[in-house]
């Protein structure tokens, strides 16, 4: 989907990156840098989002990006109707990026390859819901001008 | 949501010095710029200096450069040199009523977006926020 040289990772390389469609062969990458993040590997989740998000379906994205022979960060998100009452808009949920790899523009490279391809489906807003403690993404996307929505989550303890 | 008044000059003070990381900028110039005596800002930005935020320089030429990493200092690490977002409200004498530890839940939740909101947005975010309000002016 495209190309663009990049400043150098924190290993010191100087990556190209191309950010793609993900496929059958990246899941393991895609497994092991959400493990590293979470600290639980979930193979048959991405697995199901493979199916589901993987073949470029008609309002679906699951991207990864790529530098040399390795994947070095996904993005997952869709465009909804509707969702909880809103016009349609382009939701990411998922992203993430391997740890040596950070500040290296891999996580601004996913958003605007997803960004776009939301814009050239006729969405102009993109959103996002992210723990209030996760503060490394939180800093992330707030760093990509993401403000706040006009939104409220809420729950409720069930158990 | 309301800060204090030396927590705002902090704010600004170190958005100046962060804009301009090479720069050493003297206290009375940027108390000119926000309206405030160089002695009250002096006050503010020994505690800037204190947290490593910025370096005083000495001399005639004297002033202030900033010393952090603006892409990590995030609004909450300057915030919480001067005021406790969220710190836990006095008990009452005999303890708090139903109706007080609720308002207290409901106060608590506004703390803790406020905590995360400030804590997320860095200095270099800022900075760009700012930036894209200049063009929009």
């Amino acid at each position: 989907m495209s190309s663009v040289k990049r400043r150098r990772g924190a290993t010191g390389e100087r990556p190209r990156l191309r950010v793609r469609s993900a496929g059958p062969a990246d899941l393991a990458e895609v497994i092991a840098i959400d493990a590293r993040a979470t600290g639980l590997a979930k193979p048959e989740y991405w697995a199901g989002i493979l199916r589901r998000y993987g073949r470029r379906g008609a309002r679906r994205r699951f991207l990864v990006a790529e530098a040399g022979a390795r994947i070095v960060g996904y993005i997952v998100g869709e465009v909804r109707d509707w969702e909880f009452g809103s016009p349609a808009c382009g939701w990411v949920f998922g992203i993430g990026v391997r740890p040596d790899m950070r500040e290296a523009g891999v996580g601004a490279a996913l958003l605007k390859a997803i960004t776009a391809a939301f814009r050239r489906l006729g969405v102009a807003t993109v959103r996002t819901l992210i723990a209030r403690d996760n503060q490394l993404v939180l800093s992330f996307f707030r760093s990509q001008g993401m403000m706040a929505a006009p939104v409220i989550p809420l729950e409720k303890d069930i158990g | 949501m309301r800060l204090q008044k030396n927590t705002l000059l902090a704010l600004y003070s170190v958005l100046e010095f962060a804009a301009q990381p090479a720069r050493q900028l003297s206290v009375a110039g940027i108390a000119e710029s926000l309206r405030v005596s160089p002695h009250h800002l002096a006050k503010v930005l020994r505690s800037l200096g204190r947290a490593g935020l910025v370096d005083s320089v000495r001399g005639a030429r004297g002033g202030y450069r900033f010393a952090g990493n603006a892409r990590r200092v995030t609004l909450m690490d300057v915030i919480g040199l001067f005021e406790d977002i969220g710190a836990p409200r006095p008990r009452t004498r005999r303890g708090r009523r139903p109706a007080e530890q609720a308002l207290e839940q409901v106060l608590r939740e506004i703390d803790d977006t406020a905590r995360a909101t400030f804590g997320s947005v860095t200095l270099d975010t800022m900075l760009k926020l700012i930036g894209r309000r200049d063009g929009r002016g």
